[in-house]
């Protein structure tokens, strides 16, 4: 998952880059829509500034290990202060704080976006399945969901990490998507179970729509902001999971993640030996990392929901009685109409 | 010709506890190729229901539903024939998709065009019926950039991508500001007129049923109560249901003594009744009992379906009838319906000033 | 109808300030403004005055957007942010004969002259009500507000009085909203909006949600109260058939103006602005002759920015050159019926409609526009029948009212 994904995630649920348009022909190549979703993005100014960051941490993850030289390899400048030679300083035992940063944050955003995917994946194919299906399937899908939630999540991660201690990156990634879809599920079941009867969906059932395309033409496409949303905190929830679990000491000590950094420095006894430049930096990185992402989820709702916006054009008491005639009016207020709509 | 026969159709719903809801009761009619059947009703008397059942949205309880004189057609052959048209053009068109999607879809899903130039040259057609022009222009809109009426437009054109023989339209107008009713409601009647349709319109507006149908069928609580073709049934109605309906609408040309005098029978007649006991259950009688000035004792049974105009050339007569004790006992009816009941709140003429 | 609002005024001043009735009025508002704020704003009421007199019923009609609800708002004071009140002036005349400079008041002020003096029915106010308490909760909500001297049992006993008054059984006060119909819901709302006695109760679209019998039983319900407590109304929808009938006079709103200002009882024979003749072609009559039917093609115009000329313009059948360029003023048109003026260049003496071309006078009386079920309007004739006319002086010069300026 890259920026350019979060961004076109933005454009493919494409109503919202055109609502956010002044009104003028839609549609377009691909360069007015990029160029629509650009704007869009610049309307917010959490949203750019949520990006942005986001934009740094891809980057440095990408770029970042071929900047560094060997992060486990031990030097002999040991618990020095950040200087010259070392940016960030170094542990207890010379290793390079930089260096071991630039590559935890490869790893950690790796675990962090791919048990996100993964835990998504299934909470769109359980909560959306069942709440189209219906019936005996739903009712199996959610009792599924529910056990899932009415598991403790934190124990069941310890217990399962405690077997896989010392396992791979895949097992770590699995078993915190395996633990967080059940959430999104239910959120995904109940907008799906909503969305089901509304007149369009009706419309297609009438004119004898196959269900997949119903299910994959008429109703996701309406889910998708909850998706996104539910992806980004998908993704937080899977770092500071995994930093938990690694700061728990249950995480494969070879693998350099922004958790294990800080498990080290715990080791050290950094905390209390003031060697603050080897856990602030890991530490400042989930959190900014965390606020990034929130930062694009409620600009993300900011452009798609013009009444959380501080101009707030949307029409009150619109409850009882859609009105018409929106083409004289604001484009936002149309977005208004178009959220209502969905509700 | 008959384009769809129902007969004794009845819709019900499961509930919680106790037997199912049943919505709509052992209703029969026909819809003739080329002309409107208006349905008419308050809100809750079953109006959706018949609909949704007609398009097989929801299964019936009991009846049979005839295609062309053939009963159990499914599948495609029946999707294709009969369409619908929602009450609310923002809910009816997916947010996500241009009005291209939702005629496209339709037209391939029903095997009314090939993929490609075939299909473009359908979608093109279809929205130049419903007067969106220029096509290709609002083919790439997506629905929140359409007002209401264009938004009904496009529904409309939807429902008939599959070449339908039968078009269901509920309350079609009901969602749009007055100064569009018309336009989507002649523009249904301009369809209905070219492609020979057999229209059921659903709404609870007398006036537009009467101006746009033939004949009209009133509605309580799951049953036909009245019927017949739509000048006798709004200008000269017989159940006191559809009485109180027709003193309920608007009168523009009323002058203030009629509108005052109106307004005194309404609420005379209402002091003779609890305003707000209306769902009570009145068992086997006739279920307008609760709210009815006229219920005499025989109304406790199930009321006789009666003729109640003379026939005038003696064959059947114009079919206007009525589900009333008050019309199937001559010497009961004299008695309990005053010369002037409600009905001299329907003035017959106010044209002329 | 029987307010005495309706006695004859003085031609000429149909809405001046201090015009032989201006004793009755109880609330009037001038050149009032209002804006949303935002990238361009959107200036939904550009100018409106009107007067409300007492015991008598407002219509104010138009189509959806055209800047009713807002209005509604402003006079209200309720107005909140982005929208902004950018001018114009509010007076209220209390029972006791004192002048209120709307204004001026104050939160506090403001909050006593709401519901005591003056309260709103918003639009799907029924859907407001609050689902977790039951009704007789709310209704003593109000009353510990604003009458802090009522004891919990005088409270109760007024709730039910209430709600018995409305046509509601008095046992409901221990109902939650969602036990009640949608019409029960609604009059519930009307009750509270009664709760107080207030002088003026201003309606927005309070019956739309609803079906025809219902609407026409809540709507009876509020005519009836009306005679016997003596409120005014200010009742606005996008039904103007309904406004005909229950109005005294009426206000028809276009892209936030008022371009018709008229007696009810009249209007629908000799409708003047042709925006309210679309409107009245609009919907069938019940009973009357089958006809052609129109309504109005296109929408309103877009309520961010200026407008040059008539907004109506677009959409307008009769639009000859000024009406491009000029924007009409709410002229008087002189005629017997009552104080009625119309914004629209037919009806101005300065702006002829060229020889030939289609015009409406401004006729004195109704009569000679015949009843519109009297002409099945031929298809493809642009023009109502009655219309070719050469257009008259205007009757007295009319002399321009107060409210919209150039
Ligand atoms: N919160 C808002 N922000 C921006 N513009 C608004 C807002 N509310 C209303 N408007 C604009 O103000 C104008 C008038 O709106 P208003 O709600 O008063 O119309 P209305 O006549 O009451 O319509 P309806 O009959 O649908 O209730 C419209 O152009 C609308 O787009
Ligand atoms: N899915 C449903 N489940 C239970 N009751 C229903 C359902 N749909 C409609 N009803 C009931 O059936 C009656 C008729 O409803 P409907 O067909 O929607 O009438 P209308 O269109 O005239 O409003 C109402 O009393 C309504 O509550
Ligand atoms: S059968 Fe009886 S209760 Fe029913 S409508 Fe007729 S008179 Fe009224
Ligand atoms: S001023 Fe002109 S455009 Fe406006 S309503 Fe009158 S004739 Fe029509
Ligand atoms: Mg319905
Ligand atoms: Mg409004």
């Amino acid at each position: 998952m890259t920026t350019a994904d979060i961004t076109s995630a933005d454009a493919t649920h494409a109503p919202v880059p055109a609502a956010a348009l002044p009104a003028g022909p839609s549609g377009g190549g691909p360069g007015a829509r990029l160029a629509a979703a650009w704007r869009t993005v610049r309307r917010s100014r959490r949203l750019s500034a949520g990006l942005a960051l986001i934009a740094l941490f891809l980057l440095t993850a990408a770029v970042g290990p071929l900047l560094a030289t060997d992060p486990q390899g031990f030097g002999t400048d040991l618990s020095q202060p950040p200087s010259g030679a070392h940016w960030l300083g170094t542990t207890q035992t010379g290793q390079d704080v930089f260096d071991q940063l630039m590559v935890s944050t490869r790893t950690s955003l790796l675990i962090g976006f791919a048990a996100a995917l993964a835990a998504t994946a299934i909470s769109v194919v359980i909560g959306i399945g069942g709440g189209f299906l219906g019936g005996w399937s739903d009712e199996a899908l959610s009792l599924l969901s529910n056990v899932f939630l009415v598991i403790p999540g934190l124990p069941l991660v310890i217990v399962i990490s405690s077997y896989t201690k010392g396992g791979s990156l895949l097992a770590t990634i699995g078993v915190i998507a395996f633990t967080s879809w059940a959430a999104s599920a239910r959120v995904l079941r109940a907008q799906t179970l909503s969305l089901r009867t509304r007149d369009y969906v009706l419309a297609a059932r009438l004119y004898g729509e196959r269900r997949w395309r119903i299910v994959l033409v008429e109703i996701l496409p309406n889910e998708a902001a909850i998706i996104v949303s539910q992806f980004i905190f998908a993704v937080i929830f899977a770092i500071l999971t995994q930093a938990g679990l690694a700061f728990l000491g249950l995480q494969n000590p070879s693998d350099l993640t922004w958790g294990n950094m800080l498990y080290f420095a715990q080791n050290a006894d950094a905390l209390s030996g003031g060697a603050w430049w080897w856990f602030v930096p890991p530490g400042l990185c989930i959190a900014v990392f965390g606020a990034a992402m929130s930062l694009v989820s409620f600009g993300l709702d900011e452009v798609l929901d013009p009444r959380l916006r501080v101009y707030r054009p949307a029409r009150r008491g619109r409850a009882g009685r859609q009105r018409t005639a929106p083409r004289r009016t604001a484009p936002q207020q149309q977005a208004a109409r178009r959220q209502e709509a969905d509700r | 010709m008959t384009a769809l026969d129902v007969r004794d159709l009845t819709v019900a719903y499961p509930q919680a506890h106790g037997r199912p809801f049943r919505a709509v009761e052992r209703l029969s009619f026909s819809l003739r190729a080329g002309r409107t059947l208006a349905l008419v009703g308050e809100s809750g008397s079953g109006k959706s229901s018949v609909l949704k059942a007609l398009s097989r949205l929801v299964r019936p309880a009991e009846g049979s539903i005839l295609l062309d004189g053939r009963e159990g057609v499914r599948g495609r052959e029946y999707r294709r024939a009969v369409q619908m048209v929602f009450q609310d053009p923002f809910a009816s068109l997916n947010p996500s998709h241009t009005v291209d999607h939702h005629l496209r879809r339709p037209l391939l899903a029903t095997g009314r065009a090939r993929r490609g130039a075939e299909a473009d040259e359908a979608v093109a057609a279809l929205l130049r019926q419903v007067n969106l022009t220029p096509a290709a222009d609002v083919a790439r809109k997506r629905p929140h950039e359409l007002s209401g009426g264009q938004r009904q437009r496009v529904a409309i054109a939807r429902a008939l991508a599959p070449e339908p023989a039968v078009l269901l339209a509920d309350e079609p107008v009901s969602m749009l500001d007055v100064s569009i009713r018309l336009e989507i409601l002649n523009l249904l009647d301009r369809l209905k007129r070219e492609r020979d349709l057999a229209l059921l319109y659903v709404t609870h507006d007398l006036a537009t049923a009467r101006h746009f149908s033939s004949e009209i069928m009133v509605m309580y609580r799951g049953e036909v109560v009245e019927r017949g073709p739509s000048d006798e049934v709004i200008l000269d109605p017989r159940h006191p249901y559809t009485r109180l309906l027709a003193a309920a609408a608007p009168r523009t040309g009323a002058s203030r003594e009629e509108v005052r005098e109106a307004r005194r029978v309404r609420l005379e007649s209402r002091a003779r009744r609890d305003a707000e006991r209306r769902e009570v259950v009145v068992g086997e009688g006739c279920r307008f009992r609760p709210r009815c000035p006229f219920a005499m004792d025989s109304c406790a049974r199930r009321p006789p379906e009666v003729q109640v105009a003379p026939p005038p050339d003696g064959d059947g007569g114009t079919g206007h009838r009525a589900l009333c004790w008050l019309y199937a006992d001559p010497a009961a009816a004299a008695g309990a319906l005053p010369a002037a009941g409600p009905a001299a709140a329907v003035p017959p003429h106010r044209a002329a000033p | 109808m029987n307010a005495p609002a309706t006695a004859p005024a003085g031609p000429g001043s149909p809405a001046g300030p201090d015009g032989p009735d201006g004793r009755d009025v109880v609330l009037r508002a001038r050149d009032v403004r209002v804006e949303y704020d935002g990238e361009r704003p959107t200036r939904a009421v550009r100018g409106v005055s009107f007067e409300l007199r007492r015991g008598e019923v407002l219509g104010i009609a138009g189509e959806s957007g055209c800047g009713k609800s807002t209005l509604a708002y402003a006079v209200t004071r309720m107005l909140k942010a982005p929208a902004r009140m950018t001018g114009g002036s509010l007076s209220f005349r209390t029972r006791e004969g004192e002048e209120l400079d709307l204004l001026a008041l104050d939160e506090e002020g403001l909050r006593t002259f709401r519901w005591s003096r003056l309260s709103l029915v918003f639009q799907s106010a029924m859907n407001a009500l609050n689902p977790v308490t039951t009704v007789g909760r709310q209704f003593a909500d109000v009353f510990r507000a604003h009458r802090p001297d009522m004891g919990p049992e005088e409270r109760d006993r007024r709730a039910r009085e209430l709600l018995e008054m409305v046509g509601i059984d008095a046992d409901r006060v221990r109902s939650h909203p969602h036990e009640l119909s949608g019409g029960m819901r609604q009059r519930v709302v009307i009750a509270m909006a009664l709760a107080l006695e207030p002088d003026v109760v201003i309606m927005d679209e309070p019956t739309t949600a609803l079906d025809v019998v219902v609407q026409r039983e809540i709507l009876d319900e509020v005519e009836r109260l009306r005679a016997e407590l003596g409120f005014s109304v200010v009742f606005i929808t996008h039904d103007l058939g309904l406004l005909l009938e229950i109005s005294d006079r009426l206000a028809v709103m276009y892209a936030g103006e008022v371009v018709e200002y008229a007696p009810a009882e009249q209007l629908a024979g000799g409708a003047a602005h042709p925006y309210t003749q679309g409107l009245l072609r609009s919907f069938p009559d019940l009973a009357g002759e089958r006809r052609e039917l129109r309504g109005i093609p296109g929408s309103p115009p877009d309520l961010r920015g200026d407008l040059a000329g008539c907004a109506f313009a677009d959409r307008c059948e009769h639009a000859f050159e000024p009406c491009r360029t000029t924007a009409p003023r709410l002229l008087d048109l002189g005629r017997a019926a009552g104080p009625w003026s119309a914004a629209c260049h037919l009806h101005d003496p300065a702006h002829r409609p060229p020889a030939g071309a289609p015009a409406r006078p401004g006729a004195p009386a109704p009569s000679d526009v015949p009843a519109p079920s009297d002409v099945p309007a031929p298809s493809g004739t642009p023009v109502p029948a009655g219309t070719p006319e050469p257009a008259p002086a205007a009757p007295g010069g009319g002399p321009t009212t107060e409210g919209r300026q150039p």
